[in-house]
């Protein structure tokens, strides 16, 4: 069965490491960063003005590709809420010793509260591992985006990307 | 008869955009629309739009119909709601528009006329698509995100442009479950971010797969999907049936181009864009002098594409009036084709960018 993008909803790690939203392993290690998972040409660009430190650049044409600067990035996240696809996560590889932390946005109703574990899914939302939620944020600049956090095991920083919804499919 | 310098019909995101380059340059503009508010779809766009942060971009849809209708207002544009046209008449003085209103018929003329009349959604015939629970997907949106009320709790969505794609999330968001999306082309035709968001709320897509049929008494009660071949032929054998109470239709988009017939515009026929589209030049005008269109009628594309057209066509319009000098009017055109180009790249935009083209010409080619 075929995969990537075109065919499941889903960017294959294949084609996320080809784009240039990904930064290096290095980097992960070092502190949080933005990881942009947009991996299809697309007429957009609020991403490069959300960054204050000019660390994701589109330029032109609007289609290219978001390019993350990993030394500019602070990891501040101001990035996720300002991006349509909802394509963009902050990911604190060493959070702890033994786990992550991985910051994404969520549109939906009820929110979890900070504290509660939670069952924590990947990109297909299929259930991976429980997980903490460490952090909500709702400003207005956010527009109604809430970004949520969770604590998970290190293994899965490049894997959890939601909360499963309503519980998910565990 | 009352006169005035351009009459829009239709004040959904073109059209309103149009009135407001036509304002802007002083000129007298009136829109009317058949519903009871303008601003077309974009109220029941709740998502953040793509495309240029200055123009926009990441704003969501009601939040640029609410800033448009304000431009609207601050500008003095006239707008008259609860008012279909029905009739194009060509006048000495322009077209007269003929529409009703509080029951009566009345008509106004333009110097100017626009249409910017939108699009419909297609429908997709199977056995049990007449059951009640069965609809296109802009309605379930309007229903949800205009009207608040919940269409079914269990949905199939079908079509997997970025249609099909918002309105999946959007029914999600607003409590009901998606449990499949199919399309029965061999790969997803939305934006993969849009897909994504399905997919992170575990929403399977079936690329491949059609609705074979739909089951229930006096509503949707079971679904029947079933995966096609490459020559979009059933594979026997493969049916998967489904307990699900709504069915959304999202296969495209019609022009509405009825009032552009009427008008004797001359038609090419661009499936990409939708079908049968009135031919227009680079100004959007038609084949029918003092005739412009803006939007989906123009070829079905999307709303900050219909808002660029919107605006091109009112600056072209307001040259015609003389509203501009050729000067000024050329370096605001340009700015606007600068802005639609950008929207039309990509491996999305490109097609849609190789139709208009080829329209263009078209209306080049001495007709």
């Amino acid at each position: 069965m075929a995969d990537g993008v075109k065919i499941t909803g889903i960017p294959t790690m294949e084609e996320l490491k080809a784009t240039p939203g990904l930064v290096s392993d290095q980097r992960f290690e070092k502190s949080a960063v933005a990881v942009i998972e947009c991996v299809q040409e697309i007429p957009c660009n609020p991403c490069e003005k959300a960054c204050p430190f000019g660390a994701i650049i589109v330029g032109s044409p609007i289609t290219n590709l978001p390019v993350i600067d990993e030394d500019k990035c602070t990891g501040c996240g101001l990035c996720l809420a300002q991006c349509p696809g909802l394509a963009i996560f902050r990911v604190e590889k060493n959070y702890t010793d033994s786990t992550s932390m991985v910051e994404f946005p969520f549109e939906y109703y009820p929110l979890p509260e900070e504290g509660e574990t939670v069952p924590c899914g990947g990109r297909d939302g299929q259930y991976i591992t429980d997980g903490k939620v460490l952090k909500i944020k709702k400003t207005k600049q956010m527009d109604g985006t809430t970004l949520v956090s969770v604590e998970v095991p290190k293994q899965y920083f490049m894997d959890v990307r939601t909360i499963c919804r309503k519980g998910g499919s565990k | 008869m009352r006169k005035v310098q351009a009459v829009i019909v239709g004040g959904g995101p073109a059209g309103l955009a149009a009135s407001i380059e036509i304002a802007k340059a002083g000129g007298k503009v009136v829109v009317i629309d058949e519903n009871g508010k303008p601003g077309g779809q974009l109220f029941k766009q709740i998502h953040k739009f793509f495309g240029s942060r200055e123009h926009r971009a990441g704003v969501r849809g009601y939040d640029i119909g609410t800033q448009l209708l304000k431009e609207t207002e601050e500008l003095g544009v006239e707008v008259i709601l609860d008012a279909p046209v029905y009739g194009l008449f060509r006048d000495p003085a322009g077209i007269m528009v003929s529409y009703m209103k509080d029951g009566r018929e009345q008509a106004i003329i333009g110097e100017k006329v626009i249409l910017a009349t939108g699009a419909a959604e297609n429908a997709l015939v199977f056995p049990g698509s007449t059951l009640p629970g069965v609809m296109g997907a802009g309605c379930a949106q309007t229903m949800i995100n205009v009207n608040r009320v919940l269409p079914g709790q269990k949905v199939i969505m079908v079509g997997s442009g970025n249609v099909g794609l918002i309105v999946s999330y959007q029914l999600m968001q607003a409590g009901a479950e998606v449990l499949a999306l199919v399309e029965a082309a061999p790969s997803i035709g939305g934006y993969g971010v849009h897909a994504g968001k399905i997919r992170r709320a575990g929403t399977p897509i079936y690329v491949g797969h059609t609705i074979k049929r739909v089951l229930g008494k006096t509503q949707v009660e079971k679904v029947e999907l079933v995966a096609l071949d490459e020559k979009f032929q059933e594979i026997p054998g493969t049916e998967k049936m489904l307990e699900a109470d709504t069915v959304c239709i999202a296969v495209g988009l019609t022009p509405l181009t009825e009032l552009a017939w009427l008008a004797g515009c001359e038609f090419t026929f661009i499936p990409l864009l939708g079908g049968h589209i009135p031919i227009h030049n680079e100004d959007m005008e038609t084949t029918v002098p003092g005739l412009y269109v803006a939007g989906d009628i123009a070829g079905a594309e999307e709303a900050s594409t219909a808002m660029e057209e919107g605006r091109l066509s009112g600056i072209a319009a307001a040259e015609a009036l003389k509203l501009y000098t050729a000067e000024d009017a050329k370096t605001l055109k340009a700015e606007v084709w600068d802005r639609m180009n950008a929207l039309r790249t990509g491996p999305f935009g490109q097609k849609r960018y190789d139709a208009k083209e080829q329209l263009l010409a078209t209306a080049k080619g001495g007709k």
